[in-house]
């Protein structure tokens, strides 16, 4: 009797996560939908104008300033984080690799609101000074992103190149290669899955993050026009006007989280797609 | 020395370690310099008046957001807690291996995980703003949701790697599953799910975007679970907002870098007790 019952306890449990998912979707959609339907799909997603005051909303500018962002970031934090990962794995001398780990750990833990404040008093006047701008736009948002998704990207490589059978390592110096040739030539190759669903993990943080994207990237909400100027992301627009929006815009609001919902999950597959096809 | 003389003959072999060479001094010199930075800018703005027991424009203090931090984790801890760990439970003690429903709950555990902070906040300020207002258990609700997938994946992996045979030695006493679970699997996967649980909280006290239009910025001592908290990090988001208070979120910066760097030093030590020695090598 009591294993009946705490078997369904453990049961129902499971179904939380289940329930949650769907709780959100549900949500999403149901305060979402009613903008799609009001604005116009179309009008609202390629929109380039972001008006409230007017009841106009276009989602483009922000669509394109998180992708860019994310780029940007991803094209800082990959190559350092791949390189630094495959150090990590192959060629730290063994002494340092734990030190090296939890200093990368460290990074890790670190809270966003913090990334964003060392992003404020760090990186912006940095910009400003160097290019004479303003200081807070696309490409300080880049350079912080990019310093977000360092330690996912490198733990994940360093997780697996290691992961690689030795003997993949050990047949390509008994070919005659050096350590470095056997290493970008055989583990790499046998670890890519592994390093692309480690990327994928990145741009899933650097798209989803908000709080320290909202403190440097500038916010105004149209166009991006450079990397040197201001832009505003999916999550910043959430994260600006939540608090005091009401009726339509709130709507609005919601079905701009919607449509980066739309993108997280698109990496999401990404990222199971890649897994699906990691050799054993 | 050696090995640099015969790369000297082999330049894309050269090439390839001072490449990689390069990146570990870069991604070094990137961690000494952000923590160094917030720490040396931050501590000696570590005043008395930033801990004074009541929260005024004038000193800013952070004691309020300190316990505002304590009662919101505990609370979400209170919740996603025993959820993520019975679930992990049934998922790796009860369901048969590789059956449907296993696999929903784990596609939905990884969606879960790959939601942004701010859709939960947005979720968290549609569903329970409305009937609760800011509150402190609308922000430990939707904190919760965020943290069950991460217990509930953690406490599987441990779950999962207690060896059979501890199992089969329960079942070969004559225990049920019941007693096997509680008497043998949970305690033998403990330091596993403590590591989990205390990532966890790690997460919760850095968490902002899902906190502030979910439990609000008052800057009190919460009376109720239905009043308005703000927790450290939100509290850290505000200072750094209004522009005014610059050395005093550097401190702020820093009590949060301990705190959090603290609770996933300690979560790899828990990992670190049960794999014997690997260390944390998951993400």
């Amino acid at each position: 009797m009591k294993e009946k019952i705490m078997r369904a306890v453990f049961l129902a449990a499971a179904c939380v996560c289940i329930l949650c998912v769907a709780l959100i979707c549900l949500f999403l959609l149901a305060n979402g939908i009613p903008a799609f339907g009001k604005i116009g799909a179309l009008k609202f997603l390629t929109g380039a104008v972001w008006r409230p005051g007017n009841d106009i909303y276009g989602v483009a500018p922000m669509i394109l300033g998180s992708l860019y962002v994310t780029a940007g970031a991803v094209a800082l934090g990959a190559p350092i984080g791949i390189l630094t990962g495959i150090f990590l794995a192959r060629f730290c001398p063994r002494r340092a690799r734990p030190g090296f780990r939890s200093a990368v750990n460290l990074l890790a833990g670190i809270p966003s609101v913090v990334y964003g404040f060392f992003g404020l008093v760090v990186l912006v006047p940095a910009v400003r000074s160097v290019f004479g701008v303003s200081g807070k736009s696309m490409l300080t948002a880049s350079v912080l992103l990019g310093l977000m998704i360092l330690p996912t990207i490198i733990s994940v490589t360093d997780t697996s190149v290691r992961a690689v059978p030795e003997s993949c390592y050990e047949g390509a110096l008994a070919l005659g290669a050096t350590h470095e040739r056997a290493v970008f030539s055989a583990l790499l190759p046998a670890a890519k899955s592994g390093i692309t669903s480690g990327v994928a993990l990145g741009v899933g943080r650097a798209i989803g993050e908000a709080t320290a994207v909202v403190m440097v990237a500038g916010n105004q909400p149209a166009m991006p026009s450079g990397p040197l100027h201001g832009l505003r992301t999916l999550t910043a627009n959430i994260v600006l006007e939540m608090g005091y929006a009401a009726d339509l815009h709130r709507q609005a609001l919601a079905a701009t989280a919607l449509t980066l919902f739309v993108f997280t999950l698109a990496v999401n597959v990404l990222l199971a797609l890649g897994r699906g096809k990691r050799p054993v | 020395m050696k090995t640099l003389f015969a790369l000297r003959r082999r330049p894309a072999a050269l090439l390839l370690r001072l490449l990689v060479t390069a990146a570990a001094c870069v991604t070094a010199l990137i961690i000494a310099f952000t923590v160094g930075y917030i720490l040396i800018k931050g501590v000696p703005h570590l005043t008395p008046e930033l801990f004074a027991p009541k929260y005024t424009s004038e000193n800013v203090s952070m004691t309020p957001a300190i316990a505002g931090t304590l009662i919101m984790t505990a609370l979400a801890l209170a919740l996603a807690a025993p959820l993520g760990i019975f679930s992990a439970v049934f998922l790796a003690e009860y369901a048969r291996r590789g059956s449907r429903l296993v696999k929903v709950v784990r596609l939905a555990a990884e969606t879960l995980s790959g939601i942004p902070s701010i859709i939960y906040g947005l979720f968290g300020a549609l569903l329970f703003n409305r009937a609760l207002g800011y509150s402190l258990i609308a922000g430990a609700v939707t904190l919760a949701i965020m943290l069950l997938p991460l217990i509930m994946r953690t406490a599987e992996e441990a779950l999962l790697s207690v060896p059979d045979m501890y199992r089969e030695g329960g079942f070969g006493l004559g225990a049920g599953r019941l007693r096997v679970v509680f008497a043998i699997t949970l305690p033998a996967a403990a330091p596993g799910i403590l590591a989990g649980v205390i990532l966890a909280v790690g997460r919760a006290v850095g968490e902002t975007a899902a906190l502030i239009f979910t439990s609000g910025t008052a800057t009190a001592l919460p009376k109720s679970i239905f009043s308005s908290v703000r927790t450290l990090s939100v509290h850290m988001y505000v200072l750094s907002n209004e522009g005014f208070y610059i050395d005093q979120a550097y401190a702020t910066a820093v009590v949060l870098l301990l705190l959090t760097v603290g609770l996933n030093a300690l979560s790899g030590l828990a990992a670190r007790r049960l794999t014997g020695g690997s260390g944390q090598e998951n993400l």
